[in-house]
């Protein structure tokens, strides 16, 4: 062998690595974390009809759901989201997917239109003040009804707050499980969406609830 | 809740971002036979510790500074449980003979096995100067001792492995 240099040292310890699978220390380390109950928060990617979306649980039940990615925007969102999370309840942030299976099981069916009402626990630690007042209200509208902005407010005890109502579904962290696409301007028409207004549609037409005018 | 000056990152990214320079590390100071082992121990260790953090600045040299303690522990477990009267470099040296596995390694393992006779201290320094690409400085921080001590633990280190490597 020839006379070691610093280079061939640098070559050699980086590749010693290498000949260890990371991805199999990563898993193992997953399960040790899952046993000891370290992982406050689980997140994982699922699959819907609308691209791929985020969901985040805690001990107490489904905290986020993040619609896919649309055009312009990048994963940094998630990262966003996720760092939101962080503050909120714990940075102790891990993708467990296996921790989600429930709700995604319930979001698939869901989707197919074989699911109307969500069982999964929620925590609802991510809203707050009126906007959580609001997002409440809206996790009691039934399965194919809607209601218009106006309405919720009242409900929510504010009924001049229409605009407020507006601005908490736009903040609201448990799309579609808490069903904001039930939510539709009085003055006709779809209105705004997070995952954008085809989403909406597409959900309200699976849902049998699309206004005719649609 | 902790009062600290910036939020930290989910824990996932330090896994994502340095899982890999953890587990070069590792392995090049303990071996590649207990490196998984002791990966694990310094990522549940750090993911004890995390929501004490004050702020979420170096975490790099954080992750790599309990890798570090942990390969310690690892060797002053297999001192005390394999030859009890050992000096280091012999612990250093078995641990590396008896993996059989390395003989089958190759070039890069027989620079491994040469590295895990040196002295714990220069072995870390060369370790962290060379897996880890980490500065003199913060080699002196991990080690407890000052820049130029740990540049010279490097050149130390360098110096036998080109004698025995030559």
């Amino acid at each position: 062998m020839s006379p070691i240099d610093e280079k061939s040292l640098k070559a050699a310890l980086n590749g010693a690595g290498g000949g260890l699978d990371l991805e199999q220390a990563k898993a193992g380390l997953l399960a040790r974390a899952e046993g000891e109950g370290l992982i406050d928060v689980a997140y994982t990617t699922v699959d819907s009809p609308f691209g791929e979306m985020l969901v985040a649980g805690t001990d107490r039940g489904i905290i986020r759901v993040a619609f896919p990615h649309r055009k312009g925007t990048g994963t940094r969102d998630w990262e966003k989201l996720l760092t939101e999370i962080s503050e909120v309840v714990s940075p102790r942030i891990m993708e467990a997917p296996a921790r989600l299976d429930p709700v995604r099981r319930e979001l698939d069916a869901y989707f197919e239109g074989k699911l109307r009402d969500f069982s999964v626990p929620l925590d609802w630690r991510l809203t707050k003040g009126f906007q959580g007042k609001a997002i409440h209200q809206i996790a009691r509208i039934p399965y194919g009804k809607t209601i218009s902005y106006r309405d919720l407010a009242a409900r929510a005890g504010s009924p001049r707050a229409f605009r407020a109502v507006g601005t908490a579904c736009g903040a609201n962290p448990l799309p579609p499980i808490v069903p904001c696409h039930r939510v539709l301007p009085a003055s006709g028409g779809i209105g705004n969406y997070g995952g954008g207004p085809e989403m909406k549609r597409a959900l309200l037409e699976l849902e049998g609830a699309l206004p005719e005018d649609q | 809740m902790t009062q600290r000056t910036a939020t930290l990152p989910p824990f996932q990214d330090l896994l994502d971002e340095h899982g890999r320079d953890v587990l070069g590390f590792l392995v090049a100071s303990v071996g590649p036979h207990d490196a998984e082992d002791c990966f694990q121990e310094t990522f549940i260790a750090a993911l004890r510790a995390y929501p004490k953090l004050k702020h979420g600045d170096n975490l790099r040299s954080w992750l790599l500074t309990i890798a570090h303690r942990k390969a310690i522990d690892h060797h002053r477990a297999g001192a005390r449980a394999a030859r009890p009267s050992g000096s280091a470099e012999e612990v250093g040296g078995g641990l590396a003979v008896e993996d059989g596995s390395l003989a089958a390694v190759g070039e890069e393992g027989e620079v491994w096995t040469m590295v895990s006779v040196l002295p714990p201290k220069q072995r870390s320094a060369v370790v962290l100067r060379f897996a880890t690409d980490m500065a003199y400085g913060q080699i002196g921080e991990m080690l407890d001792c000052s820049e130029e001590a740990a540049r010279r633990s490097v050149h130390e280190g360098l110096k036998k492995l080109r004698g025995e490597l030559a």
